[in-house]
């Protein structure tokens, strides 16, 4: 994310209650924020933050910035396969860092796979996010049978690890679906199993925050003058739960990314022609004996950045937007 | 034990090695491979690595030593008769491991099973009208016309008991295409040197020593017990080797063959094996299930074929792929086997210009798509070789949707004949070339899944199946061949080259068929 989005992003709700900030105009309002502030103070956070925007912007701009399209079979050729990074003896120069076995270019691969693993890691979160965030609120405000149901069935959930969960998604998925389907759905069911694998955090979080709202008195003066409690909901709690499910997605995009390389690693997740981060690390991880160390090396390495990152950025998100931080 | 026991009373501290000695006195022979035998039932699934596990456990009449030359099995000699029938002596005193005799009706009764409609072993009996038994120990087989190659055919047909068949209700074979599971899929009772002891599919095999065995006076083995473990990961096979986890690994990647030598206590053998990897295509249908193309069917046009088959640049894929582990191809049959030669196995070029050509030539100048159906845990990198051809027939512009699935989910889409395009590889336990005529080119053919239909060619099979005289035999085969490689039946890649990693406690040979035959395996 740019750090001017999280500004807006961040700014928005709190600028509801803080009634004598709106006469500022809004890019002073930004760089007058106790976040912009916060932000400008830590190098480490702009670097993330740097990192994490050139990732985003790389993958977005892959079919430009790649040298090569490697999803496309009529860029590839074998004879290519197994080279060594440019630096390495028997390399070729216009494969800066290797080719794969097939003779994929593996930096236009990372960007590529890079590609898949954001795109996955977005939608899942921002899957989980709409569930969480919807049965969260909801259990909270409601209170309850729906509350209880809700809540216990996120527990249960949250005493399985994530990844078995969209494991066990994803292995059902695939039985169901035809054979012919499988790798053009691959991706979906990904997005799927992850994002109903990680649910539970956001409704814990956001029914703690609308339990405290919802006995608010601007709430309870909502009621009395008759909202039906859909209004009350989405207009009014909706808004104020928001801020820590944000934080939280921050860190769960993370997760997802790491979950979407594991699912892929395991051989569950995106098929091996159109290669994601984690497909990459496996398939490097069959050459890691023969010596061919970078097949698997800078696609691991480009993961570990990317969530390095992602989750610094998330760390220093909520610090920055608690008040008893700071 | 008793010792073990002894010393635990006497001295604790020296009693634990002593009883961990006593146990690994017992020889323990772990092994691995990356796919599992598909079923234990010995006429289910004529299958490379079923039969390799199957040989351990049952035996068939007349075997092959590992130099594959013919040798006595439960028939301890054969002759033909005056009339060109066969007469086979069985052998005396045989017991299967459930302690029952092995007698002539054993035998009988095998051989209907073998011709059973759920069995994927006909092919092998096609000759044979009737078996006799004459008495206990003598068996007449009687073919429709003089069989010259007879014994050579029957490597394949391991023993069954008829009792044991009866009793657990497995007289006809598993039907392996319709997933059935019978008492016979995960229990045995062979003759064989060695029990099974437990069968969990794709987990753990364990067989252990039949101490009964026949054969342990000639060819005496010491191992007590093996336990075979498939792990399908490649660099996992070859860490538990690195690591002393298993003593043999059946199939370690190519890539890794470098290492395994260098590392102390383990080494490598290769052997060029007989089995040849090739693609095939579904010409016979009218319209191909998983393509753009609607109402013709592409493959059925030879110059479609031609153009795949000039589009595959089988030198990269044994540089690349292969590390140099392969030969390229020209015909579904190996050096080794009667029938081949050098001229046969001469390849039309690489031309990617030329192919295009025949594309445009036969209308199909912008390509078409189609699904390419590949096994991941069946063949030397076989999804690796999947997925280059799919960068190879781009260039064409055939759009390939690779399909790689594990063989237990692969064999059935060939045998149920849903697939357009497939991998296959063929090895030759006969070592004739009317085998490969019988299975995947003769219009019945049970592997010939491409609905190709040659009169001449089906002419052939059959008539060379009684050709007593040698030289109007090889006459047959060669012209069959030639029909066989001009229409371009099949996209032949590769023989392959095998490899064994084993640790250097385990003295075995290696053999071309790619079977490990514990019997002649000896650990110290």
């Amino acid at each position: 994310m740019a750090r001017e989005e999280i500004g807006k992003s961040e700014a928005a709700p709190a600028s509801s209650l803080e009634t004598g900030y709106e006469r500022l105009g809004f890019w002073a309002r930004i760089a007058d924020n106790d976040v912009t502030y916060s932000f400008l103070r830590s190098p480490l956070v702009m670097a993330a933050a740097g990192i994490t925007v050139t990732f985003i912007l790389a993958a977005v701009f892959a079919p430009l910035v790649a040298p090569f399209d490697p999803f496309d079979p009529t860029q590839i050729s074998l004879w290519d396969g197994k080279l060594p990074p440019a630096w390495v003896q028997g390399s070729n120069p216009a494969y800066f860092l290797g080719t794969d076995d097939q003779g994929r270019d593996l930096f236009s691969t990372i960007l590529y796979g890079g590609r898949i693993s954001l795109l996955v890691g977005f939608a899942a979160v921002f899957l989980s996010m709409a569930l969480g965030i919807g049965l969260g609120v909801a259990a909270g405000y409601l209170g309850g049978w729906f509350d209880a149901f809700v809540m216990r069935l996120a527990d249960v959930q949250l005493t399985i690890p994530g990844i078995l969960t969209a494991i066990l998604i994803n292995g059902i998925a695939r039985s169901v679906l035809p054979i012919e389907l499988r790798d053009e759905l691959a991706i979906y069911v990904v997005i799927l199993a992850i994002g109903f694998s990680d649910w539970p955090q956001f409704a814990r979080v956001t029914r703690a925050a609308a339990l405290v709202e919802a006995e608010k008195e601007y709430i309870q003066a909502a009621r009395v003058i008759g909202l039906r409690p859909f209004i009350i909901i989405v207009r009014h709690i909706l808004p104020n739960v928001l801020r820590p499910a944000l934080v939280l997605a921050t860190i769960g995009l993370a997760l997802a990314i790491i979950a979407e390389a594991t699912l892929s690693f395991l051989g569950q997740g995106v098929p091996p022609t159109t290669p994601s981060l984690g497909t990459l690390i496996r398939i490097g991880n069959d050459y890691l004996f023969s010596g061919l160390w970078w097949i698997t090396l800078f696609p691991a390495l480009a993961l570990v950045t990317l969530v390095l990152a992602v989750n610094l950025l998330g760390d220093w998100l909520r610090d920055a937007l608690n008040p008893k931080l700071r | 034990m008793k010792t073990a026991t002894f010393l635990k009373g006497a001295v604790l501290a020296a009693a634990l090695p002593m009883l961990i000695g006593a146990a690994s006195a017992e020889n323990v022979l772990r092994w691995t491979s990356q796919g599992d035998a598909l079923t234990l039932d010995p006429q289910s699934q004529n299958e490379g690595p079923t039969t390799a596990m199957n040989q351990n456990i049952y035996e068939s009449l007349v075997k092959r030593d590992w130099n594959l030359v013919l040798e006595p099995g439960l028939a301890e000699s054969w002759t033909p008769l005056d009339d060109g029938n066969w007469e086979f002596k069985l052998r005396q005193g045989v017991k299967f491991h459930d302690g029952a005799d092995f007698t002539a009706e054993d035998v009988v009764f095998t051989f209907n099973r073998a011709n059973a409609a759920s069995s994927d072993f006909k092919e092998y009996l096609k000759t044979i009208t009737e078996v006799k038994a004459v008495d206990d120990y003598t068996v007449h087989i009687i073919t429709d016309n003089p069989n010259p190659i007879l014994p050579n055919e029957l490597t394949s047909i391991f023993i069954v008991d008829k009792g044991w068949a009866e009793r657990n209700r497995v007289v006809e074979p598993q039907d392996y295409a319709a997933k059935q599971e019978t008492f016979a899929v995960r229990n045995a009772n062979g003759t064989g040197p060695f029990i099974v002891e437990q069968r969990l599919p794709d987990e753990l095999t364990v067989l252990v020593k039949n101490p009964d065995w026949w054969g342990l006076e000639d060819q005496p083995h010491n191992i007590d017990k093996i336990e075979y473990r498939p792990i399908k990961n490649a660099a996992t096979r070859v860490a538990a080797l690195l690591s002393g986890e298993v003593d043999f690994v059946l199939d370690p990647p190519l890539q890794d063959l470098k290492r395994i030598e260098a590392a102390d206590g383990l080494g490598v053998k290769t052997v060029n094996q007989i089995r040849t990897i090739f693609f095939g295509m579904d010409q016979g249908i009218d319209e191909l299930r998983s393509s753009n193309i609607k109402g013709k069917n592409p493959f059925a046009d030879k110059r479609v074929r031609q153009a795949m088959y000039q589009a595959l640049d089988v030198e990269a894929i044994r540089r690349v792929v292969m590390e140099g582990q392969s030969f390229p191809a020209g015909i579904i049959t190996s050096p080794g086997v009667l029938g081949f030669t050098e001229e046969l196995d001469e390849r039309l070029p690489f031309d990617v210009e030329g192919a295009k050509q025949l594309m445009a030539d036969a209308g199909y100048a912008d390509g078409f798509s189609v699904q390419l159906d590949c096994p991941n845990n069946r063949y030397n990198n076989d999804e690796n070789i999947c997925q280059a051809a799919v960068a190879m027939l781009a260039k064409i512009g055939i759009d390939v949707k690779l399909e790689a699935i594990p063989k237990s989910e692969h064999f059935p889409k060939l045998q149920n004949r849903v697939t357009d395009f497939y991998m296959l590889g063929w090895g030759v336990p006969t070592l004739d070339s009317a085998y490969v005529f019988d299975f995947l080119y003769d219009s019945e053919g049970s592997w010939n899944v491409t609905g190709f239909s040659n009169a001449r060619l089906d002419e052939l099979a059959e008539t060379m199946a009684s050709e007593t005289d040698l030289d109007k035999r090889a006459a047959m085969i060669a012209e069959a061949w030639a029909i066989a490689k001009d229409d371009i039946a099949y996209l032949p890649i590769h023989h392959q080259v095998i490899a064994w990693g084993m640790s250097d406690k385990l003295d075995m040979p290696i053999v071309a068929n790619d079977s490990p035959h514990f019997r002649w395996a000896r650990m110290n």
